[in-house]
């Protein structure tokens, strides 16, 4: 039992730490979300000189051999800056595909571009009727000549808008919600037959709805076994979820800590309404969420490291439901105790509220885990 | 960052395992299982005291003393591995206001004479203690308390009252908060005072708690006479030391040992009570609240994890460490409700032990002891500073309010 990180994780923290203190405040990140791209592209190749975008890629792949741990320092402190640059979609989800099952040559094309930051990728793995079903799902990959014809309609693709290249569930055989018959596919973003429809999304990152009608592609672009695609799916949506429950667990630690400094500030009735019971005790329970939540952060992380099984899926999903609850409560009471001022869009609060409002539905909501938590008795 | 125990810590736990089984077999634990009345034991049964006579021949009576004393060299995680292991085997414990509450007073504090006197008695749960915190005019506010304690030659005369006694009506002795100073702050004039509970002048009146469990008493003190060497360390610092003494035992304050037994416990009564022909664990309402609650204690058992690495590592207590109580409390009694809607009527029946003993139990065999536990376990959240409490100090201390 060991709860300290090592030397390099350590180093690791405090470079992501130091970025976001210095480089990532709330004016510059306003400023970066206007952009073009509703990214800074700047601040992406910045990621690639640091080795983040390396993290978590074996050394043979050109990368730093990272776990779990490695992925939870980085995002709990991109969830301190609310960062908006793609890390989630293309390191974790797409690249966490790839890193997984990617073949030699798929690796070399496109793990080799996402850590020299020159690709940017997203994983299209959500469908309309689906819900937070991994396994339900109606577009279709048919085997056709060389490749493989695509069909269907993928939903709130995260970087869409940015993507180099999308990874594609189809369903290669079996019925809608079978865990069999389900295959990965690489496609490009300017495949023919693929359209997006772009958007921003609340918390100020970017979607799309991606159609495919008629996409071919060769039988290269399958990514791992035909048919048994499921099971690495939930591996990388496993990794996925960690990664937004230590965003949470970030933004968490922001709010507890600003509502805490401005009810020091704000005087009523003739003095700082932190001086108020009712306030003080709600800021306590803020606090306590907070702490209960990176415990299990924790646990997730050091699970995750242990092995790819079903006590690590237990403690991905135990996390999730108490991000969802604990993300809710601090966020709520956030914008609560800020009173008027918690409400513009002024004030950083709302936009850390908005973020953990959406991580919650991010990869299944907490009753969804809830359930899943309970499977694996 | 790992979470597996170590090859010495696997170890360790092994031996430990094999010592409770010994020591503490599981047809004992089934027998005394189901018989919830709440005990204060000096009279306790023959395999109890066989069971303290076989720690402290093994050395294991009092793991967190110093080693001077009976104590051990244990690491964080060893102590913490004995605290989960003694829990699962659902062992008797020494009575914790001598071992646990007192006993680190006095080996920090007291006279050499008081430590010989009190420590081995302690250990070998030969002497038994009551706590004289509570009096009827402060409660949350303790520093405000009145029982007076006068010099008078060698001796101290104490007059007052004090309430919520826990086993006072067992107790062979008494650690006591008195005021010794009217002057200056009122926590600058309280003493710390060791009283004989045989001493002349001292009535224990019994108060019955909900469930009819007699456990506390009222204490009153007519010009009880206690000698000067009784005084722990120096006069007007005992509240130093009574706030010493809740920074003792961090490990354990939450509870989660225990929680986990009675988790698994509700779980296995759901399976075995029926509803519409199929059992309590397949409504799927119930179980997603326990469910919750599961994964709340798993939270809980992880921050404990983390205050303990903390002290392992030389390091002070976190922020964290002042949430294991009230998170332990609230779970605890969220947990012991849940097992009391799982016996639906059953719940209800509540006989006298005698009935039980001559008759058999009536419907579960258990719920009575679940109940018992449910009443009593209200008072978690307001003992040892009530959890609003808990959060005032939390707001004061980690947040700066």
């Amino acid at each position: 039992m060991d709860f300290s990180l090592s030397d390099e994780q350590s180093l690791l923290k405090d470079s992501v730490e130091r970025f976001i203190q210095n480089d990532y405040d709330f004016d510059k990140r306003r400023k970066v979300m206007a952009e073009e791209d509703g990214f800074s592209r700047k601040n992406w190749q910045q990621f690639a000189e640091l080795g983040w975008l390396a993290i978590p890629f074996s050394e043979e792949d050109g990368g730093f051999g990272g776990g779990a741990i490695e992925l939870m320092l980085i995002m709990e402190q991109i969830g301190r800056g609310l960062v908006v640059e793609p890390y989630l979609p293309t390191v974790v989800l797409a690249g966490g595909v790839l890193r997984r099952a990617g073949s030699s040559g798929q690796k070399e094309q496109y793990l080799a571009s996402i850590i020299d930051g020159s690709k940017l990728g997203a994983f299209a793995f959500a469908e309309p009727q689906g819900r937070f079903n991994l396994a339900d799902l109606t577009t279709t990959a048919k085997a056709e000549g060389e490749g493989f014809t695509l069909n269907g309609h993928k939903c709130v693709v995260l970087n869409g808008p940015s993507a180099d290249f999308f990874v594609v569930s189809a369903r290669t055989a079996g019925d809608q919600r079978d865990a069999k018959g389900i295959s990965l596919f690489l496609v490009d973003a300017d495949a023919k037959g693929l359209s997006r429809r772009d958007y921003p999304t609340v918390d100020g990152l970017r979607g799309s709805e991606v159609m495919l009608e008629n996409v071919k592609v060769g039988k290269d672009a399958l990514i791992g076994d035909k048919d048994a695609a499921l099971p690495l799916i939930e591996a990388a949506i496993d990794d996925a979820t960690l990664a937004v429950g230590c965003e949470a667990v970030g933004g968490m630690e922001v709010l507890y800590k600003a509502t805490v400094e401005y009810s020091k500030q704000r005087v009523q009735f003739g003095q700082p309404i932190g001086k108020f019971q009712v306030l003080q005790h709600r800021m306590v329970d803020m606090f306590m969420e907070y702490e209960q939540s990176k415990s299990l952060m924790y646990m997730a992380a050091m699970r995750l490291d242990e092995g790819y099984n079903d006590a690590a899926k237990r403690a991905v999903s135990g996390f999730k439901v108490q991000v969802g609850k604990s993300g809710r409560f601090v966020g709520q009471q956030a914008v609560q105790l800020h009173g008027g001022m918690g409400m513009t869009e002024e004030l950083s609060v709302g936009h850390y509220f908005k973020r953990l409002t959406m991580i919650d539905t991010l990869f299944g909501n907490v009753d969804f885990h809830l359930k899943r938590y309970g499977s694996f008795e | 960052m790992e979470l597996k125990l170590r090859e010495d810590d696997l170890a360790f736990q092994q031996d430990v395992r094999e010592f409770l089984d010994r020591h503490w077999p599981e047809d004992v634990r089934e027998a005394r299982r189901n018989t919830g009345r709440f005990e204060e034991s000096k009279g306790e049964s023959p395999e109890v005291r066989r069971f303290f006579d076989a720690l402290n021949e093994r050395g294991w009576a009092v793991p967190n003393w110093p080693q001077d004393w009976g104590g051990t060299d244990w690491t964080p995680t060893q102590k913490y591995i004995w605290d989960k292991e003694t829990a699962r085997a659902e062992c008797p414990q020494l009575s914790a206001f001598g071992a646990r509450m007192l006993a680190p007073v006095l080996y920090t504090w007291g006279s050499d004479q008081q430590k010989e006197q009190f420590l081995p008695a302690i250990r070998e749960q030969k002497m038994i203690w009551c706590q004289g915190y509570s009096e009827p005019g402060a409660g949350s506010d303790l520093a405000g308390l009145s029982t007076r304690a006068v010099r008078d030659g060698d001796d101290y005369v104490v007059n007052g009252t004090k309430i919520w006694t826990s086993g006072a009506h067992v107790a062979d002795w008494m650690f006591c908060l008195v005021r010794t100073s009217t002057e200056g702050k009122k926590q600058e004039g309280i003493s710390f005072l060791l009283i004989d509970m045989t001493s002349p002048g001292i009535t224990v009146n019994p108060i019955h708690l909900l469930g009819g469990i007699h456990s506390v008493n009222e204490v009153e003190l007519k010009d009880v006479r206690v000698p000067a060497k009784n005084l722990v360390g120096e006069e007007n610092k005992g509240w130093t030391y009574a706030k010493g003494l809740l920074t003792h035992e961090r490990t354990g304050i939450a509870g989660v040992a225990r929680s986990e037994m009675t988790l698994a416990r509700l779980k296995k009564v759901a399976t075995e009570t029926s509803v519409d022909g199929g059992s309590l664990w397949d409504d799927a309402d119930f179980r997603r609240r326990v469910t919750e609650l599961e994964i709340d204690l798993e939270a809980l058992a992880m921050t404990e994890l983390r205050v303990l690495s903390q002290v392992e590592q030389g390091g002070a207590p976190g922020p964290e460490s002042s949430i294991l109580k009230i998170r332990g409390t609230e779970i605890s009694q969220t947990l012991q409700v849940m097992q009391i809607e799982a016996f639906g009527y059953y719940g209800m029946p509540y006989p006298d032990q005698t009935l039980i003993d001559n008759e058999g139990p009536i419907g579960e065999p258990f719920a009575l002891a679940a109940m018992q536990a449910m009443l009593y376990g209200r008072a978690s959240t307001i003992f040892g500073g009530s959890n609003e409490i808990q959060k005032n100090i939390i707001s004061k201390a980690v947040l700066g309010l």
